[in-house]
């Protein structure tokens, strides 16, 4: 026999039964949870019973939270390394370029979080107020949030079990005082888990805009990204579209172009008009870009007539788009 | 918890975790070419796929689609080579060979993750092993804490770090090499992938990713230096390139320009005091 892992419950509950629902269950997480005249003798009895009942009353106090946020966007991919906190970065730097905007980043990423470096912040610390924690500010109309503010030494390693990290990102989405923000861009970890599904359901009520996915060329990065893209699908995410990262590379000395992430089954693309997603384009390996990150300077200020450049504000135009700002 | 060795261990004698505080910078690939390398020397290999939302390690190895087999033991392993004598010296386990679709999401929390690396520790039957490699996803969470708490009697040698060299990268492996000490994970050596890459036009090499921030993570954190691995496209072809007629991976890989890196890389490995060995 093949083993088989089953997919028909994809969005597993939080909680694991003993055995199997019986016949006549009021269901697990419904109010006579534990109560029914079928619990009697029921081995799930006491589960269902400490289950919380109803929906999560935090809900309400992120959607307050939120409300004077114009518009949300996550920026995933299912694979690591491919350039999700480097948009992250871009795109805040590249909305906050227009003074009239305010824009916050939020990193989702517990375990690896990059964005501070890249947005050179990553010295800073949170400061609690009344208000709640206040945002680390880049400048004036730019503010960042990370567990990078929290940690007591920068190589500090955050050991932590999903329900931990659940619990950071609940705080971040209620106690976190934004004040008014036109974007928030939220940057997320790889994979599709405990992060991917806290997120979704906890700032559905406050009105996501879509995802933006981001991929490299090269099928086993794809793949993971398929995958993804599956989780959008399934979690009701709109993906706002997709962008090729790392597409080719143009020898600084020849200027010969290689591609160092080939893409064998057509790169992103492809993939692209097989399922249906808008592709906003390709940008180019420039090392610039990781030097540049790495240093938390602005790529698209130090160098904004380079062809990477160019490529990322088309990707920001057209996601601008994509939410009805119309710039 | 028994504080025993787990039964599926009792026939391995080295164990070898490939770890990474940060994403995509080569775990699975590492762990395919050190796979590689020593199913080359007649070793007999296992790799362990514990990247559970998003594995790699079919792909890489050509194995997508197949299918893992339950037996009265326990799960068989897909076998990727095999030598003359039919004995099989590369055997894989992955998350990826019990989804019914490759694009399907394994959305799943941490509790659920926790229970299928112990189905994967437990319940594999990979019988006699020289090495088992195991690759795990980025990150310092479920994932890394069940394993090693799996592992924690299997007198596993200790864990490969990569990075790539930007300063990007080594902070998030700098997390790592903290964890590894937490968890009592011995640390065998740092790898330094994507370490420049050669234009194949000019020859220039370009450090894409910067240069040399591996060597100097493990220079401040007196970890050993095993190598670094320049970006080579031709062996993401040779990966890509895998049919049913092409010749097996193990001998297409002996030809790769990597090869010798990473002989070179086991057999630093190999030199070391291996702990463990029944």
């Amino acid at each position: 026999m093949a083993a088989e892992v089953s997919n028909s419950k994809i969005l597993q509950p939080d909680y694991q039964l003993n055995e199997p629902e019986p016949e006549h269950c009021p269901g697990p997480e419904s109010e006579k949870a534990g109560q029914g005249d079928a619990c009697v003798g029921c081995a799930n009895k006491d589960i269902c019973e400490s289950l919380p009942k109803g929906p999560d009353p935090d809900i309400e106090l992120i959607t307050e939270n939120l409300s004077q946020i114009g518009h949300k966007i996550l920026v995933l991919s299912g694979k690591g390394g491919v350039g999700k906190s480097t948009f992250t970065s871009m795109l805040a730097w590249a909305l906050s370029a227009d003074e009239d905007l305010q824009v916050g980043a939020m990193d989702l990423d517990i375990c690896g979080p990059s964005l501070p470096q890249m947005l050179g912040c990553a010295e800073e610390s949170i400061h609690e107020s009344g208000a709640g924690w206040s945002p680390v500010y880049v400048a004036d109309n730019l503010a960042a949030i990370s567990i990078q503010f929290m940690l007591p030494e920068d190589d500090s390693a955050v050991i932590w079990r999903g329900s931990k990290k659940n619990a950071l990102i609940k705080r971040f989405l209620k106690d976190v005082d934004w004040d008014r923000l036109d974007y928030l861009v939220v940057d997320t970890p790889p994979g599709t888990s405990d992060e991917h599904i806290s997120i979704n359901k906890l700032m559905k009520e406050s009105g996501l805009d879509g995802a933006l996915i981001v991929t490299t060329p090269q099928e086993v990065a794809l793949l993971d990204v398929r995958k993804e893209i599956d989780f959008c699908r399934k979690a009701g995410i709109k993906i706002l579209g997709l962008v090729e990262n790392m597409s080719g590379f143009v020898c600084p000395n020849c200027k010969g172009e290689s591609f160092i992430f080939r893409p064998t089954t057509g790169g992103g693309q492809a993939l692209c008009k097989e399922l249906g997603i808008p592709y906003l384009g390709s940008v180019p390996l420039d090392p610039r870009i990781g030097q540049a990150c790495d240093k938390g300077d602005s790529f698209l200020d130090l160098y904004p007539d380079s062809p990477a450049s160019i490529a990322i504000l088309n990707v920001v135009e057209h996601l601008r788009d994509a939410v009805g700002d119309a710039c | 918890m028994t504080d025993q060795a787990p039964k599926s261990f009792s026939q391995i004698k080295h164990v070898i975790l490939i770890l990474s505080g940060k994403g995509g910078v080569g775990k699975s690939s590492v762990t395919t070419q050190m796979a590689l390398t020593l199913a080359s020397q007649g070793h007999k290999v296992g790799v362990l796929d514990i990247d559970l939302t998003g594995p790699s390690v079919p792909r890489f190895f050509g194995m997508e689609g197949k299918s893992i087999f339950q037996s009265e033991r326990g799960w068989l392993p897909v076998v990727a080579y095999s030598d003359a004598n039919q004995n099989a010296l590369l055997k894989i386990m992955s998350l990826g060979f019990l989804l019914n679709d490759r694009g399907s999401s394994v959305v799943w929390r941490g509790p659920k993750k926790t229970s299928m690396i112990k189905q994967f520790v437990q319940d594999v039957v990979w019988g006699e092993l020289d090495y088992l490699l195991i690759d795990t996803p980025p990150g310092t969470s479920d994932e890394h804490i069940a394993i090693a708490e799996e592992l924690r009697f299997a007198r596993t040698d200790g864990a490969v770090l990569v990075t790539t060299p930007q300063d990007i990268s080594t902070a998030d492996v700098k997390k790592e090499i903290n964890f590894c000490k937490k968890a009592n994970i011995k640390i065998l050596g740092i790898i330094e992938n994507m370490s420049g890459f050669v234009c194949p036009h000019c020859s220039e090499c370009t450090n894409i990713f910067s240069k040399g921030g591996g060597l100097k993570l493990s220079e401040t954190h007196e970890i050993d230096f095993l190598g670094a691995v320049p970006i080579d496209p031709s062996f993401v072809d040779m990966i890509e390139g895998q049919t049913e007629a092409s010749q097996p991976l193990v001998t297409l890989y002996r030809a790769s320009a990597l090869h010798s890196i990473f002989s070179s890389i086991v057999e630093d490995l190999q030199t070391k005091d291996l702990t463990s060995g029944c």
